[in-house]
């Protein structure tokens, strides 16, 4: 899957007066265990590039963005895998792909919206590749799942030789393909707090084509309680930003306050504050803001009763 | 049966048409190779000794070429050779494409690798062969090549204006080509009008996108002087003498082979410099060289087309009466006009086509072709036609709009009528017939317009906003010589078939025209079938090899049906004439009172059958001792064809395009599209219809999608398919076409072509949906693609 | 360390073994290393979706999977799907509708039609179009192939 790096970086290509699609020689190394992969990782030094799903980095390799002089197969680590909820919490290991996501019952249950998410990630044969480590690590700004795990509040599990650390997700992600990774480190699960009945979650994207990355998109996550008030409400916008945004005062305009035509005008108001999108190939940032207020309507709009929504 | 036949005389009657295999749905006997991913595409031949190239590409818009160190590159393993464009001139001599017929067009020469100056982005400038396409691509990263960027013309506004960089100084000026056709007295019209409305639009620059790459395999054999060319290409006989005159061989020396090519729509129809490249380097090496363009080369390489700006005014009386058109189209076409067809063609085409559905008296229209440091552009699936479409349909929903008259009914009182032909148009086309009144009846039988307008209405109250927009179109196929022949370029307009009857009564058909995905063999199949009297199944045909098909122009501006169609059937019956010759020697009857009937001799009056071809095929090939010594037994015919009467057969036909917009997001929906067309005589509906919705596709992504957006020093940014958008499943409507059918005189098969049709009329079509969606909310796009952020703004959204 | 690693696969039910530079994808692998020329490299980037191929029972796009991690692997390629006769009626359904005009597209196609079938037989015409739109065709309008596999769905319901 194709990101922005390629777009950016392929310029860069065509600059050195290159043409090529073939991947540059490298060499390929199978780690079957996260002790193998800090071994392979010491021989290798600073070329060596790790790779799960491969949807993203073979992507980029193709316009030789990047020369590793090896890949390390991290595909095969046992500790990366699986989903799992303990003491409520749901883990989800950093190598399941997104089609696993769109179909595994305990996410579908207590994290619905990355299963809402999937359809929107390119296409099926992508999806049955791709990892949701994979993913996060390339923290592309117009990605999906970057802006979810941000607007669920989830906390990244990183390992490197050196231990384990976490991460919160909003504090992963530090500016255009940039994260809190450092040298050596990888993304081992995601950690994810689960549903309460009171979770109300969604996503909204505006894109070219089924499968695109969203000209502007938004991952809401929030409490609802029986009288309509929000709480603790977390609006994560991709596609308008270096990253995935959390914007910090449409949220303030919309906590503690009952859901509504009104409360919805306000943050959507709000949003000015939050928001400070670049240009691109699809248009002005004026577009982009735009969008992301039209998709803040349409999404809050969605937790509306029947009755206000028609109204 | 010697008597001129007609198409009555040879079953294509209206009576007996149910029985024939023209106008048939028969499914063409290329697909399930297809399916089962057994084609053979370029990529696909191996030969021995086979070496791979790639190219080290421009990455100025505009640069001289300092210097190239090729030292580190001949270093890389696996690489055999290193070629500059002065390595390649001592055996390839440059090319320029202009066209005598196009008075004052100049062009500068251009040569497979440039020798000083790189003058477009992605040119390509250093070739680096190796033993695999990854080693050669290893080879190219280690070239040093040293650039010194020039400024660059890269706005076609400012091409003429003083102070442009003119990119080949010795052509004095920017300027290609420009001509403008006039008729009638268009300022009087306009002056004396009840409404002059006028707007300008703007055709993205986009491109083919070929799934298969353009792709070559070049092989010069120096023991017997020949050069064989593998190639996806849809003019094998018109590359045959493009590489025997560029290397400087004779035409018999270059044999140019097409399997499976893997779609073309006019991209695959013109010499590319890294094409030539390969076969110089095959001649100096002496051994297969492989070219396989990568999907970023293509992007920068493939020609680009539709870069152009239209400014136009449209006149009409209380009545909705056109009076007259006033046209002035500007377009860019990169740095060099595009051998051997030109660059010049599509602006020409401009001229020809606008307004070119209606009945009208006053006419101006100019095209102003100029030079800039862009990829060049060329003919590309349509030429022309969604230009002049969008042009003309434009303005007349403006004119409608501007009356307050409903978009048939303009349309109803303007277009020509179905019984004024022969007609001769403005700008000079002669129609021979076309049948407007009636498609529009047809596609109103379509398309519930009544039930459509009521659910607009009633979306509007709800803040939905839906469109209806209409598009009639002509679209010029079966060219003549006319096109390129009368102007000098060694372009055939003729095209031929062989058909041969084997012993086991078998038919094999060779033919100049090629198969791009169109469908060409099964109609070919079906047609001979026709015409000879054997089931489709007993037809083999063979195209795409200069050594083996009788001479022939290719496949393109739709002339594979309407020309290789006819020399087929032509062939077909000239064989049948003979095999009936030689069934009368052995049954005792008369040639003309027997017919062939599904591979039987039969009685043509009782039907009775007498004689199988197979044992027909035996007799004449292995025992031909038992027949009249002086029986002509040649069970093989060959006719050529080429159109006399007319210089293009036009065809037309029109498309509505039903869509709703997103105002809050820009977004457009496409919900349904009509298409009716008349190309004649239908010869497999099937196939048609898919050629016709293709069609539709690739115009809507034309309109919506797809757009080559250069930056300000001529960077190209959309160089791969994420950037560049090309229309997918998910997004296009089901689409419903008919015909009607007016068979060209020129023909006894009477088929014109129906490949561009689709293309040529929807992005218009769609353009007045939007329009028609958006004029409650007083707005108005003409910007193609008709991208969110243009919808946006011209909202006042954004 | 670029040198050639030695894998073992099942492609098509057939035991291969080869020696593979680690940079080679797996349609080049394939195409160049066992002559199964029916997938196709149309963007080489991941996006049009002629390279569609099978990888242990689902679909992947072949230009993004390293070949040398593929040992143990099982790949099925659209020769494969040919031979097996598993999607016999979905190609005649092709045929029929002339689902295919320059064919460059189609074994790719094919391969994702064919996970419709197998996974999706509910598929409505919205939701083929859906599981079909990484493909990019050029020939069609689509609608012919959505046509097909609507038809073969149909038939085997």
């Amino acid at each position: 899957m194709i990101n922005k790096q390629v777009v950016a970086r392929g310029l860069l290509g065509l600059a050195r007066g290159m043409s090529s699609m073939k991947w540059p020689a490298f060499g390929y190394a199978r780690a079957r265990s996260l002790q193998d992969v800090w071994r392979l990782q010491s021989e290798h030094g600073d070329g060596a590039r790790l790779i799960a799903g491969g949807q993203t980095l073979l992507a980029t390799l193709a316009f030789r963005l990047s020369e590793p002089t090896v890949l390390i197969d991290i595909t095969q680590v046992p500790e990366l895998r699986g989903v799992s909820v303990e003491a409520g919490t749901l883990r989800i290991g950093a190598l399941t792909r997104h089609a696993e996501l769109g179909r595994d019952e305990l996410i579908a249950r207590h994290a619905p919206l990355l299963r809402e998410a999937v359809p929107y990630i390119a296409h099926p044969a992508i999806r049955n590749r791709g990892t949701i480590g994979g993913s996060l690590a390339y923290a592309d700004p117009a990605a999906e799942l970057p802006a979810c795990v941000v607007a669920l509040g989830a906390t990244l599990v990183l390992a490197s030789a050196a231990g384990e650390r976490r991460v919160r997700a909003e504090d992963f992600f530090t500016g255009l393909l940039e994260t809190a990774l450092r040298g050596g480190e990888l993304i081992t699960a995601v950690e994810v707090p689960i549903a309460t009945a009171a979770t109300r979650s969604t996503i909204a994207e505006v894109a070219r084509r089924s499968g695109d990355y969203a000209m502007a998109g938004l991952a809401v996550h929030l409490s609802l309680g029986s009288n309509g008030q929000v709480a603790a409400p977390r609006l994560v916008y991709f596609g308008v930003g270096n990253g995935p945004v959390l914007a910090k005062a449409a949220g303030a305009a919309l906590a503690g306050r009952r859901l509504g035509a009104e409360s919805i005008a306000a943050v959507q108001a709000a949003l000015a504050g939050d928001l400070d999108p670049p240009s691109d190939l699809h248009g002005p940032p004026e577009m982009k803001r735009h969008l992301a207020r039209v998709l803040t309507g349409r999404a809050l709009s969605r937790f509306l009763p029947a009755t206000e929504v028609a109204a | 049966m010697n008597d001129m036949p007609t198409p009555e005389s040879i079953g294509l009657s209206r009576e007996d048409l149910p029985n024939s295999y023209i106008g048939r749905s028969v499914p063409r006997p290329n697909v399930p190779k297809l399916v089962q991913g057994r084609a053979t595409y370029t990529d696909d031949v191996q030969l021995p000794r086979l070496v791979h190239a790639a190219f080290l590409r421009s990455p100025h818009a505009h640069a001289r070429i300092a210097r190239i160190d090729a030292a580190a590159a001949m270093q890389v393993p696996g690489v055999v050779r290193v070629f500059t464009g002065a390595d390649l001139a001592k055996v390839c001599d440059p090319w320029v494409a202009t066209l005598d017929h196009l008075k004052g067009m100049k062009s500068a020469p251009q040569y497979p690798l440039p020798l000083e100056r790189a003058t477009w982005q992605g040119e390509p400038v250093v070739a680096v062969v190796a033993d695999s396409r990854a080693a050669a691509e290893d080879g190219v990263a280690a070239l040093l090549v040293e650039f010194e960027p020039l400024p660059a013309q890269l706005d076609m506004e400012t091409a003429l204006a003083p102070g442009a960089v003119v990119i080949h100084p010795q052509l004095g000026d920017n300027l290609v080509f420009t001509r403008t056709a006039e008729k009638g007295d268009v300022a009087a019209a306009m002056a004396a009008a009840h409404k002059v409305v006028e707007a300008t639009f703007v055709t993205g620059r986009h491109t083919g996108v070929t799934l298969e790459p353009r792709s070559i395999i070049a092989d010069y054999n120096r023991a017997e002087g020949t050069l064989t060319v593998h190639h996806s290409t849809q003019a094998p006989h018109m590359m045959q003498g493009v590489f025997a005159k560029q290397l400087r061989l004779e035409d018999g020396q270059v044999r140019v082979i097409c399997k499976d090519v893997g779609g073309s729509f006019g991209i695959k129809v013109h010499v590319y410099p890294d094409e030539v490249a390969v076969a110089a380097m095959a001649r100096i090496l002496g051994r297969p060289v492989k070219f396989v363009a990568d999907r970023f080369e293509s992007f920068v390489s493939d020609i680009h087309a539709r870069d152009h700006r239209i400014k136009g005014r449209i006149a009409v009386d209380a009545d909705g009466k056109i009076l007259a058109f006033d046209i002035d189209d500007l377009t860019g076409i990169g740095p060099y006009s595009v051998y051997p067809r030109t660059s010049a063609i599509e602006g020409n085409q401009v001229v020809n086509l606008c307004g070119g559905p209606y009945d009208f008296a006053n006419y101006r229209c100019t095209t102003t072709v100029v030079l800039q440091n862009k990829t060049p552009t060329c003919q590309y699936r349509a030429v022309g036609h969604p230009i002049a479409t969008a042009v003309t349909e434009g303005l007349v929903d403006l004119a409608a709009e501007a009356l307050g008259m409903d978009p048939i009914e303009i349309r109803r009182r303007n277009l020509i009528r179905d019984d004024a032909y022969p007609y001769t148009s403005p700008p000079g086309m002669r129609f021979e017939g076309l049948s407007h009144h009636a498609a529009l009846d047809k596609l109103l039988q379509m398309v519930p317009v009544d039930r459509i307008r009521a659910d607009q209405a009633e979306q509007r109250k709800r803040g939905v906003h839906r469109g209806l927009g209409f598009a009639s179109f002509i679209e010029l196929t079966n060219p003549s010589p006319f096109m390129y022949g009368i102007g000098g370029a060694r372009i055939s307009a003729q095209d031929g078939a062989t058909v041969r009857m084997d012993p086991d009564g078998s038919v094999v058909v060779m033919s100049g025209v090629t198969e791009q995905g169109q469908g060409t063999e099964g109609i070919l199949r079906q047609i001979v079938a026709h015409g000879v009297g054997v089931p489709v199944e007993r037809v083999k045909v063979i195209t795409g090899d200069t050594q083996t098909t009788p001479y022939g122009g290719g496949t393109w501006a739709c002339r594979g049906a309407g020309i290789g169609g006819e020399a087929a059937l032509q062939s077909a019956i000239a064989l049948k004439q003979q095999i009936l010759v030689v069934a009368g020697a052995m049954l005792q009857a008369a040639p003309d009172s027997l017919d062939i009937v599904m591979g039987q001799v039969v009685d043509r009056d009782t039907g009775r059958e007498r004689m199988p071809l197979a044992e027909l095929g035996r007799i004449v090939y292995y025992r031909g001792d038992t027949l009249p010594k002086d029986l002509p037994r040649e069970l093989v015919q060959t006719r050529h064809f080429i159109t006399k009467e007319y210089p293009f057969a036009f065809t037309n036909g029109i498309q509505a395009s039903w869509v709703e917009v997103d105002t809050e997001t820009g977004m457009v929906k496409l919900l349904e599209h009509w298409c009716v067309e008349d190309c004649g005589r239908v010869v497999n509906p099937l196939l048609v219809d898919e050629q016709v919705r293709g069609g539709i596709v690739q115009g809507l992504g034309g309109a919506l999608y797809e757009h080559c957006v250069y930056d300000e020093q001529g960077n190209l940014l959309t160089t791969t398919m994420a950037d560049y958008l090309v229309p997918m499943s998910a997004e296009m409507p089901d689409m419903h076409v008919g015909h009607v059918e007016t068979p060209t005189k020129e023909s006894l098969l009477g088929a014109k072509g129906a490949g561009e049709a689709g293309t040529a009329g929807a992005p218009a079509a769609l353009m007045n949906a939007i329009n028609d969606a958006l004029r409650p909310l007083g707005a108005r796009v003409t910007e193609q693609p008709f991208t969110p952020a243009r919808i946006l703004a011209a909202l006042s959204r954004i | 360390m670029t040198a050639r690693i030695d894998i073992t696969l099942t492609v098509n039910g057939e035991r291969v073994t080869r020696s593979v530079e680690p940079r080679r994808h797996l349609i080049d692998f394939l195409r160049l290393d066992l002559g199964l020329t029916g997938s196709h490299a149309g963007c080489e980037h991941g996006v049009c979706g002629a390279c569609t191929v099978r990888v242990d029972g689902e679909i992947v796009r072949g230009c993004l999977v390293l070949a040398v991690s593929l040992d143990g692997a099982e790949v099925t390629t659209i020769e494969g799907l040919s031979d097996s006769g598993e999607v016999e009626d979905l190609q005649a359904a092709f045929v029929a509708r002339n689902a295919a005009q320059c064919g460059f597209c189609t074994p790719g196609m094919v391969m994702a039609a064919a996970d419709i079938l197998r996974h999706h037989p509910e598929a409505d015409r919205a939701a083929i179009r859906e599981h079909l739109s990484g493909n990019y065709c050029r020939c069609t309008g689509y609608q012919a192939i959505v046509d097909a596999v609507e038809a073969t769905l149909e038939a085997r319901r």
